[in-house]
């Protein structure tokens, strides 16, 4: 069955498990999390978080129906698709001695990055951005040596004004129309 | 006012209307068994294995509809409650486990009898709480029972740390939950529905397949409406049985792997399936991609995750049986469909999937047989797993609601006896029939104890063959008849029942089948039936595994040889 990367976004109750709870609905279904990422929302004691798996649509689907019954779940939506904004933010220490500094400061203002952190035999770089311009960033630097990168995972948000809960893009092929607001 | 949280937990199980729980103390739940005495209200039945705690709030909570309860206490205690807690999930039953933990201070420290019981019940639990305040209590014992015995019911877990139970605090019961994200669908959306009724209207050769969702809901009226108005015939999943009655014209049984042949071959010729409270469960399907082939789908439920898991959906809706139903009965039109009720009558002609073979040997189909005859129907039978819960489901006409109480989704033997105990508890005024297999029994028999000491007036069945039947029947049809592992011995299991003290007969001829049933029918407290049964009898109608519903097999001749070998058979969930 083809596979493809979707992008799950949950608003939940800020408790201790929940993400536990989440987690162990893709593991049930041997699912490899790409990333989470969890925060706080708009609403307090609420937290969005946002999942960036590979699998079937159909199966995807299933999972994503199961993570809504999830007690503290207020709503999961797939937004997989193109009118929606992902970002992820990387750290990335790279090796840098006084010859090549200026090189790396070069690239990393390409880049529209920042250094963070410099020191007598590395730099920080803090970049921003989808995942590709982080894979590029970290490509075009890898040639001075990382020493260690840490990304936070894609947060993700549908553009334009669906308000406080992410909005499903269509409904999916078994649900009518009527059923898009069915939660539990 | 102030209480300490044992208390808590005995104000709140009152308040929710309890009055029965199913459990075994240690040291991290005395605080609660302590206190107990004080709310005479609750009923405490002492088990004698946790496993049996579960099962028997699993029976109480089928038989009666309310939410079953049983305590257990940390570590062993509550892990041996694990596979009850299963059962109840895949079934769908509501159910509030209680287990106590050690003291705060020593969680996650590998303590005495600690064990991670939220962490481990966490797939198999529609909640689970770790409570770390007495004050808390209160609000998570309402929210409990609420997600218990509402929209799809399932098992909630508590974890009770010991000094949680001591500290005192405010004790108020709140009114309503405060559970805004849980809001279970009960209508059903007005426009799927009107597709449904035009589906109706149109369709030629519609069938319903109705599951324990109709049980569950109690739309035992709604269903016949349906049924009546349109004339539309029933199959029911394995439990789904006893949701319409049997013995009415329009029900042509149980479909699946053990189903009647006639309803299987009803599903694989229907032009519209109306599916309702069931979830198309690999042993009622067979083969998914053969399931149904000519028929579109209703398919109403009211968890939203279940439409179009297992098989393509035409029409979902999203509800609570009754409530779906009886809009759906509203709109559908008063019609008939001749041809396709004729049709299904010369199948259950030519195909009888219910006669039971004539001559000397004691077959297991005539005792089952002869435990209906004697309760005309009335008891509520309830069976472990294997080859005697078919023939229970197969061999017994329901025709009274809710009368039929197996494990069907998890198949736990020694499922039988712990929930026929508390099926009777929570209807003492109702037969109770345990109907279970010599391997089945052997697995919770402990629970004799508990009916001896309870006084619970179960009337124990044993199919007594000598082999884990089912799994023999495998091995004989697909294995080669290499019977690993399947030969079973028992203990005298009348002597077993004497030394608890309760009596008990063995069977061994037809002509004593009946006698022994009225004898046990006679008597006012519990009786055990031994029935030595023909060894190697086989459950039909069968299909295989792999195979679609079409595909069954019929009982063939003696000695006919094994239909596959393993080494042919597809994948398939065996």
């Amino acid at each position: 069955m083809a596979t493809n990367k979707h992008i799950l976004v949950a608003l939940v109750e800020d408790k201790p498990g929940v993400l536990n709870r989440m987690a162990s609905l893709f593991r049930r279904r041997s699912f490899n999390i790409e990333s989470i990422a969890v925060g706080h929302s708009e609403m307090p004691h609420m937290s969005r978080m946002t999942f960036v798996v590979n699998g079937s649509a159909t199966v995807v689907e299933q999972v994503r129906k199961q993570l809504d019954k999830v007690v503290e779940t207020v709503k999961v939506s797939d937004i997989t698709g193109d009118n929606v904004l992902t970002r992820e933010l990387a750290f990335i220490k790279v090796k840098a001695n006084s010859a090549n500094r200026s090189e790396i400061i070069q690239i990393v203002d390409i880049f529209r990055a920042n250094i963070v952190d410099v020191s007598p035999d590395s730099v920080i770089i803090e970049a921003t951005g989808d995942e590709e311009k982080i894979n590029s960033l970290f490509n075009l630097v890898r040639g001075f040596g990382i020493k260690e990168i840490s990304r936070t995972g894609c947060i993700a948000m549908t553009r334009g004004g669906s308000g406080p809960l992410p909005v499903m893009k269509k409904p999916p092929k078994t649900q009518a129309k009527g059923l898009k607001k069915v939660t539990k | 006012m102030k209480m300490t949280g044992a208390q808590m937990v005995c104000e709140s199980l009152v308040r929710e209307g309890v009055e029965v729980i199913f459990g075994i103390l240690g040291g991290a739940i005395l605080p609660l068994y302590d206190v107990l005495p004080q709310y005479p209200r609750l009923r405490h039945i002492l088990v004698r294995h946790e496993q049996g705690a579960a099962h028997a709030a699993d029976g109480y909570a089928r038989a009666t509809g309310k939410v079953g309860v049983c305590f257990a206490t940390s570590g062993p205690g509550a892990t041996n409650l694990v596979t009850g807690i299963a059962n109840a999930h895949l079934d769908s039953v509501p159910m509030v486990a209680i287990t106590g933990q050690v003291a705060r201070p020593f969680i996650g420290k590998d303590a005495f009898q600690e064990v991670d019981i939220t962490g481990i019940t966490l797939p198999i639990t529609k909640h689970n709480y770790l409570i770390t305040d007495a004050a808390s209590i209160p609000a998570i014992m309402k929210e409990a029972f609420y997600l218990a015995g509402t929209g799809r019911p399932g098992p909630v877990l508590i974890d009770l740390p010991r000094d949680v139970q001591q500290e005192t605090a405010e004790f108020n019961y709140p009114d309503k939950v405060n559970l805004p994200q849980y809001k279970p669908t009960l209508q059903g959306h007005p426009a799927q529905i009107k597709k449904a009724a035009k589906l109706i209207g149109e369709s030629q050769r519609p069938l319903i397949i109705a599951g324990r969702g109709i049980i569950i809901s109690k739309a035992y009226a709604e269903l016949k409406g349906l049924v009546e108005k349109a004339q539309i015939p029933v199959v029911t999943t394995l439990l789904g049985t006893s949701c319409f009655p049997e013995s009415h014209a329009l029900s042509y049984g149980m479909i699946g792997m053990h189903g009647m042949a006639y309803a299987n071959l009803a599903v694989d010729a229907a032009d519209l399936i109306i599916a309702i409270g069931m979830r198309f469960d690999d042993r009622a399907t067979a083969k998914v991609s053969g399931f149904a082939p000519h028929a579109q789908i209703i398919h109403i439920d009211i968890d939203p995750a279940e439409i179009g898991k297992n098989v393509r959906v035409d029409v979902p809706i999203v509800g609570d049986a009754k409530a779906v139903l009886g809009e759906l009965n509203k709109l559908v039109d008063k019609t008939k469909h001749i041809d396709w009720v004729r049709k299904l009558d010369d199948w259950r002609k030519e195909h009888p999937s219910l006669l039971i073979r004539d001559g000397e040997s004691l077959l297991p189909q005539y005792v089952v047989r002869q435990i209906y005859e004697a309760t005309r129907g009335e008891a509520i039978i309830v069976t472990g797993v294997g080859q005697h819960q078919m023939w229970a489901a197969q061999h017994y006409w329901y025709d009274k609601p809710n009368t039929f109480i197996s494990s069907g989704g998890l198949g736990t033997m020694g499922f039988g006896l712990p929930a026929a105990m508390g099926a009777k508890v929570g209807c003492p005024d109702s037969t109770v029939w345990c109907i279970d297999g010599d391997g089945s029994f052997q697995m919770t028999i402990q629970e004799l104890g508990t009916i001896a000491q309870e006084k619970i007036a179960v009337k124990i069945a044993i199919i007594h063959n000598n082999y884990l039947g089912m799994v023999r029947q495998w091995q004989e049809l697909f294995y080669g008849r290499r019977y690993v592992a399947t030969p079973l011995s028992s203990p005298d299991f009348v002597k077993i029942a004497e030394a608890y003290g309760l009596p008990a007969l063995r069977v061994e001829r037809r002509e004593e089948v009946a006698p022994a049933i009225q004898k046990a029918m006679a008597e006012p407290g519990a009786f055990l039936i031994d029935f030595i049964v023909e060894p190697e009898e086989n459950v039909y109608p069968m299909v295989p595994p792999g195979a679609a519903l079409a595909e069954v097999l019929e009982e063939p001749r003696k000695g006919a040889k094994a239909v596959k070998d393993s080494a042919k058979l597809p994948v398939s969930n065996i």
